[in-house]
């Protein structure tokens, strides 16, 4: 089970997280995207579920039962090669619903001081 | 950049997904759960085959919108996943996404989009804001 005393709380990554044009390029070809000249509208999630798995794994979540929910993604700046992003973390919300526990974890991108997005995901751990 | 007007709906487009797009998300997203690559395993969870990644599928509904800003940043962009999309071995399935311009004001647009599999929903609730210059 989640430790509910985790709602409220924000991780703030240790690790920047650089932005190379060779990933931008290799998540557009995934994709299939043929721009390579700023990060696809989704291409941070990498970042922030990377981020979201650390403190929910140790936080009690069980990771193998999740599926994602919800996702919403803000972008404020574009982000492009070359980028150094902080990501900090805040879980807004947990509860459980039938025995699914459903936390949404907001994340915040800042290059610098410049907020560049923020991200929300609604993860669902089954029962 | 074209103009939007309110209620109008943009062209739909396809986008194809099989076994080989699952694993080159994988590669790129770090996203390596076995329900989106291995057979067996997907079954032993429940599931009827190898699911997408709802991130791939969002991903794609995501080339669709960047491809309606064109030069215009893309401000919004969020989405439910409510079914899984199946992804039997040497298929490529067809994921069908449309839009449709909801309101206009702030200086963006606003779209309402659908994203389906044989026509079943697999996105709802989806949004998108682009930026009018």
């Amino acid at each position: 089970m989640l430790n509910p005393d985790i709602v409220g709380r924000t991780f703030t990554g240790v690790n920047t997280f650089t932005v190379t044009q060779e990933s931008i390029i290799e998540f557009c070809a995934a994709i299939g995207e043929q721009d390579f000249t700023i990060a696809p509208p989704t291409y941070t999630i990498k970042i922030s579920l990377a981020e979201s798995q650390v403190f929910l794994k140790e936080s009690g979540l069980n990771w193998d039962r999740v599926v994602h929910g919800d996702q919403k993604f803000e972008i404020y700046q574009p982000i492009v090669g070359g980028d150094l992003l902080l990501c900090s973390s805040t879980v807004e919300s947990a509860r459980v619903v039938a025995g699914n526990e459903i936390v949404t974890v907001r994340a915040d991108l800042h290059r610098g001081s410049e907020h560049v997005a923020s991200s929300w995901a609604t993860l669902v751990a089954r029962a | 950049m074209s103009t939007f007007v309110t209620g109008a709906e943009i062209a739909p487009k396809s986008f194809i997904i099989n076994r080989e797009v699952l694993i080159a998300y994988a590669n790129v997203s770090g996203d390596q759960n076995p329900i989106h690559q291995d057979e067996a395993f997907a079954q032993s969870v429940g599931l009827e085959n190898v699911i997408a990644h709802g991130m791939l599928t969002m991903a794609l509904v995501g080339r669709y919108v960047s491809e309606i800003a064109g030069s215009s940043a893309v401000k919004e962009f969020s989405a439910r996943f409510v079914k899984p999309v199946v992804v039997p071995a040497n298929t490529d399935v067809e994921l069908l996404v449309g839009a449709k311009v909801l309101s206009i004001e702030n200086n963006s647009a606003k779209f309402e989009i659908t994203a389906s599999c044989k026509g079943v929903k697999v996105l709802s609730m989806a949004k998108a804001v682009i930026a009018i210059k």
